[in-house]
């Protein structure tokens, strides 16, 4: 089942920009990866890392403002989504590709009974009323572990919990069996064991049905928990990618290695300060001429100030963007020895 | 279930109460008013002119010998529809059309919201006495006249709240489950910006029962031999010092009608959401 063989979707050169009085700012500057059937990718990044936009570009539905390179191809099953003209799209949206969000307290409207909004992507792809998908939307309640379905159908979102409706939210992306789920920050509006629980039925789903999920998030508690592969994004570029074991045992990229490191440990907390990476993420209107990280990154030389690193392999299916990636690694041999 | 909720806030409310009491009462008078009043509106007795109230004639008569409180209750009819008119045609124009500038945006909304701006940039009174000029003179199309000039406020509303509604997390959610910009006005957008409308349309209500009788007393509503409030006040103003009667009691008509609507408004307004500080 896993395995990246058979893409299930592929983005290449993805380039996106907004023209600004300012300047251009590219949100997301070419980036190239694909998931394949069943996998579970983890994208990683803060803030205004490009990780929504991406997901957004994949569905269809960032703001017109965005505007996309020529060469930019979102590949899915084949078909590049970016050329599609909108009737089709809408047929792919909530059927093949679905998307479930950060907050699940505003996802659904308030307004409307639960089973009513679990059915609506039904309805709208197979054209059936909703007395006919009622009996699947009583079977995908029991798929995400909501207790006593049946009755749970003409509950209200303010009825139930947080956790409820993220379960409610996953449902609904589920509806149509949909080949690929992007799951945006589905935990961090939650409390931790409930993002535990929430976790646990993504995982289960995932087994049953075979779907590839790409999960977005800064949490690598989540990518360590889900994710077969990992790609880290910094400032709109991918600038690692490789499967979930050697990443975090092995980081190549100064950015990822920072990121690992500011992660709370138990042990030792109250001997040292959290790690922080310095400084701040550059202005998207002033990036730097060189590697985007080479303002923050402590092995940054004349090199990494002038010319960018490109993507490259560097192992058995790993890549990252660093000019010191053998320096690194002979750190880490350093450390282990 | 959370009707009720509203209805026992309403009921707690109480001059929104009574006021709604009254509104029913008024319109169930103007519903049946033909079979309820005690003489015909329209008959004439020439022997009978300008009484005083008295135990026959409860608001006494007017210059014809018509009694005085057949034609009130009878103007009521005219009132009710008036009100009724006035708010279904924004309702049923204005809020579609400012869901859909608020929701589609760019240049649709541009035209739309630049039409209602010219509309609004006229007095009410002399745009209503304009578009009756232009259809002819009769109630039903003073009716009209003032749908039209109700329908702009409505478009404004229902386009702000729009603009809300659209960025929720769940329009978006819509969305992504492949619903059409149809689908999620009518099913995500209206329900939830129905309650301001519905409030809106509680004030309007009482505002049309106004300016429907300003145009029936500047002659541009209803011609008789219908009877409204307003052509009554207008025949008797003339009168006002003969048989002050005559002007009283249409007059207060108008007013507890106008008052009961405003009431009724403020009430629902805070029994819908009760958040908000009474004014």
């Amino acid at each position: 089942m896993r395995g990246p063989n058979e893409p299930v979707l592929e983005v290449k050169n993805l380039c996106s920009y907004i023209p600004t009085s300012r300047g251009v700012i590219k949100p997301v500057n070419n980036i190239s990866f694909s998931i394949g059937a069943g996998e579970i990718v983890a994208l990683v990044g803060e803030s205004g890392s490009g990780k929504s936009v991406t997901a957004l570009s994949i569905m269809g539905l960032n703001s017109p403002s965005i505007k996309y390179e020529k060469d930019s191809v979102i590949s899915f099953k084949g078909e590049n989504l970016l050329k599609m003209k909108k009737r089709q799209m809408k047929k792919i949206r909530g059927n093949e590709i679905s998307m479930i969000f950060q907050d699940p307290m505003s996802s659904l409207n308030p307004l409307h009974p639960i089973g009513k909004q679990i059915a609506e992507p039904i309805q709208l792809h197979q054209g059936v009323s909703y007395q006919k998908a009622k009996e699947i939307v009583v079977n995908l309640l029991a798929k995400v572990g909501i207790p006593d379905p049946e009755n749970r159908l003409n509950d209200y979102p303010h009825q139930l919990s947080g956790g409820m409706r993220q379960r409610i939210m996953i449902a609904m992306a589920l509806a149509c069996n949909p080949s690929l789920l992007i799951a945006d920050e589905p935990t961090t509006a939650l409390d931790v064991t409930i993002q535990a629980q929430i976790l646990n039925v993504m995982r289960d789903l995932q087994k049953d049905t075979g779907i590839s999920i790409l999960i977005i998030t800064h949490d690598l508690g989540v990518v360590a928990e889900m994710a077969d592969r990992v790609l880290v994004m910094y400032c709109g570029e991918i600038v690692e990618e490789g499967d979930v074991y050697s990443l975090f045992k092995n980081p190549q990229h100064p950015y990822t290695k920072g990121l690992l490191a500011s992660v709370p440990k138990l042990r030792g907390a109250s001997e040292k300060l959290l790690h922080t990476i310095p400084g701040a993420v550059p202005n998207p209107l002033e990036l730097p001429k060189g590697c985007n990280f080479s303002g923050r990154c402590s092995y940054a030389t004349e090199k990494c100030l002038t010319e960018a690193p490109n993507l490259v392999e560097t192992g058995k299916d790993r890549r990252a963007a660093c000019w010191h990636i053998v320096d690194l690694q002979t750190e880490e041999v350093t450390v282990h020895a | 279930m959370q009707f009720r909720l509203m209805f026992q806030r309403l009921f707690n409310e109480k001059l929104a109460f009574v006021s709604m009491i009254f509104l029913l009462l008024l319109l169930f008078l103007s519903l049946f008013a033909s079979w309820i009043v005690p003489f015909d509106p329209n008959k004439q007795d020439l022997t009978k002119v300008m009484l005083p109230p008295d135990g026959t004639y409860w608001f006494g008569t007017d210059e014809l010998g018509r009694d005085v409180f057949s034609r009130v209750l009878m103007g009521a009819q005219a009132a009710i529809q008036a009100g009724v008119v006035a708010i279904l045609i924004p309702l049923f124009v204005g809020v579609p059309l400012g869901i859909i500038s608020g929701y589609l945006g760019g240049i649709i909304d541009d035209i739309f919201m630049r039409i209602v701006d010219a509309i609004l940039s006229f007095p009410a009174i002399l745009l209503a006495l304009g578009i009756t000029g232009a259809l002819g003179v009769s109630l039903w199309n003073a009716m009209i006249a003032i749908g039209i000039i109700f329908t702009p406020q409505f478009a404004r509303l229902a386009r702000g709240q729009t603009l809300q509604v659209r960025r929720e997390p769940y329009v978006e959610a819509a969305k992504i489950s492949g619903a059409g910009p149809l689908w999620i006005m009518m099913k995500h957008i209206l329900p939830n910006i129905l309650s301001p409308i519905i409030v809106q349309a509680s004030f309007s209500f009482s505002l049309a029962i106004l300016v429907e009788a300003s145009l029936s007393f500047l002659g541009m509503g209803a011609q008789s031999p219908q009877v409204s409030w307003g052509g009554m006040l207008h025949q008797a103003y003339s009168m006002i010092f003969v048989n002050p009667y005559m002007m009283l009691f249409p007059g207060l008509a108008i007013l507890i009608s106008v008052l009961a609507g405003n009431f009724f408004g403020d009430g629902l307004r805070v029994a819908i959401d009760p958040k908000m500080k009474r004014s």
